[in-house]
């Protein structure tokens, strides 16, 4: 075997091993490395009240209660994967694209009552780009209501021009 | 050790060895670097103008985003050169470990820097993102924490590169070094598939429809070129003056061959 043959052949050894190594570590570590627990996990399995966990889910259409306790705007809302709903309190301003229908993630922990309270609440935004007058005609055609969940499939709007999306927008 | 040699010897390694090796003479990348740079650098200036003037000025704002979303017209590509430059490092250091490629040396301390910079850029621009839109600035998700440990993947290949009193020995290390970081590589990609993270999926797939209006994805797709063209001419730039560099210090260092160069010059 020659010189260079050699080394090519230690060099994938090394990536293979290296590799297995990284992939075992990884799926091992791999309930660590989610950055947030899903509303039917938390429901199966309560954290106790005095661990920081992270929230994550869809803002329940229809369930945002914003309440001010003197100067502190409180809001209230449910957060849902479709199979179980977390009530979540958190004192404090919400980010701009927080609505009902996003996904958030929600830092704090459980409360004693069942519901938690959180010290911080990030929007999720989802891997839609879409411009305001496309998103409009959606909605206005009924295709797609925002409150309730992502928008139909990408084929169906992507290739959409504000022309066309006028158009569609009168002809409801 | 030269292309003929290797080229006579019809084994795998010999003969894909012939091929690279067309390349290492430093002489003939300089030639061929002297016709590529103008068909780099021109188009990158161009395209990178035009995509960044159409993403910026005239594509629409998105519907939840605002403007906000313009700066996934600098983003996106820093982030696809951040991770494509990291495995030009890769193929570099296996060329170098396996076949001694001088050209490849010298082509893993040009990029590194390059990398480094996008890397930053692409960091930096998710950061000022996330603030308005996400509501914080950093978050320790496995995107997020993947693409940081890239940006320190590159700072220690630059550092190490360069640590070594004899280049041959840095250039050993630090092709150690980049071929194990590669192992990053598939975790930045997959990272928001296998975990939840707080950063968005792939828009743009090989099996779906991209979820992103044709409006946005024209200047995108425009922009990414003329930025991957930019980070080729950068490179290919700082290559050609790498290798007249490396010539200079030669001739320096040696009287002798001085001498005999400037005899070839004259005749």
């Amino acid at each position: 075997m020659k010189r260079k043959t050699r080394r090519l052949w230690l060099v994938i050894a090394c990536v293979v091993g290296l590799g297995s190594a990284a992939a075992l570590t990884l799926s091992a570590f791999s309930s660590n490395i989610q950055l947030f627990m899903a509303p039917s996990q938390v429901k199966a399995q309560p954290p106790a009240t005095d661990r920081t966990v992270r929230l994550g889910g869809m803002v329940v259409a229809g369930s945002v209660r914003r309440e001010r306790h003197g100067e502190t705007p409180v809001n209230i809302f449910d957060v849902t994967d479709g199979q179980a709903a977390v009530t979540v309190r958190f004192e404090g301003i919400l980010p701009d694209l927080f609505r009902e229908g996003q996904s958030v993630v929600a830092v704090g922990s459980m409360a004693p009552d069942g519901t938690f309270t959180a010290s911080e609440v990030l929007a999720k935004h989802d891997e839609t780009y879409m411009p305001k007058e496309v998103a409009e005609a959606l909605q206005k055609s009924g295709k797609w209501d925002p409150k309730f969940g992502p928008p139909p499939n990408a084929a169906s709007w992507n290739a959409m021009t504000s022309k066309d999306s006028k158009a569609a927008g009168q002809t409801r | 050790m030269n292309g003929r040699n290797l080229s006579a010897t019809p084994t795998l390694t010999g003969r894909a060895g012939a091929l690279f090796h067309r390349y290492a003479n430093p002489g003939r990348f300089l030639r061929l670097g002297d016709r590529m740079q103008p068909w780099l650098t021109w188009p990158a200036l161009v395209l990178t103008l035009v995509g960044l003037g159409w993403g910026l000025f005239f594509s629409p704002a998105d519907w939840q985003q605002g403007d906000s979303v313009r700066i996934m017209y600098v983003h996106v590509p820093c982030a696809w050169l951040a991770s494509s430059g990291y495995f030009a490092l890769v193929v570099c250091s296996v060329l170098s470990l396996v076949w001694r490629h001088p050209l490849a040396d010298l082509a893993a301390v040009e990029i590194g820097p390059v990398g480094a910079c996008v890397t930053a850029v692409c960091l930096a621009t998710g950061s000022l993102w996330g603030k308005p839109m996400w509501g914080t600035w950093w978050v320790w998700d496995a995107r997020l924490t993947s693409v940081l440990v890239l940006f320190f993947l590159y700072l220690g290949h630059i550092a190490l590169i360069r640590a070594f009193d004899d280049p041959q020995r840095g250039y050993r290390a630090a092709a150690i070094l980049a071929l194990a970081g590669g192992v990053d590589l598939p975790i930045i990609k997959f990272s928001v598939q296998w975990w939840n993270t707080l950063h968005q999926p792939d828009s743009i797939t090989l099996t779906g429809a991209p979820t992103m209006s044709h409006s946005m994805l024209w200047p995108l797709a425009i922009s990414t070129l003329g930025f991957t063209l930019g980070f080729a001419a950068i490179v290919v730039a700082r290559l050609r003056a790498g290798v007249m560099e490396s010539r200079i210090r030669a001739l320096l260092s040696s009287p002798r061959r001085a001498r005999d160069a400037a005899t070839e010059q004259a005749a």
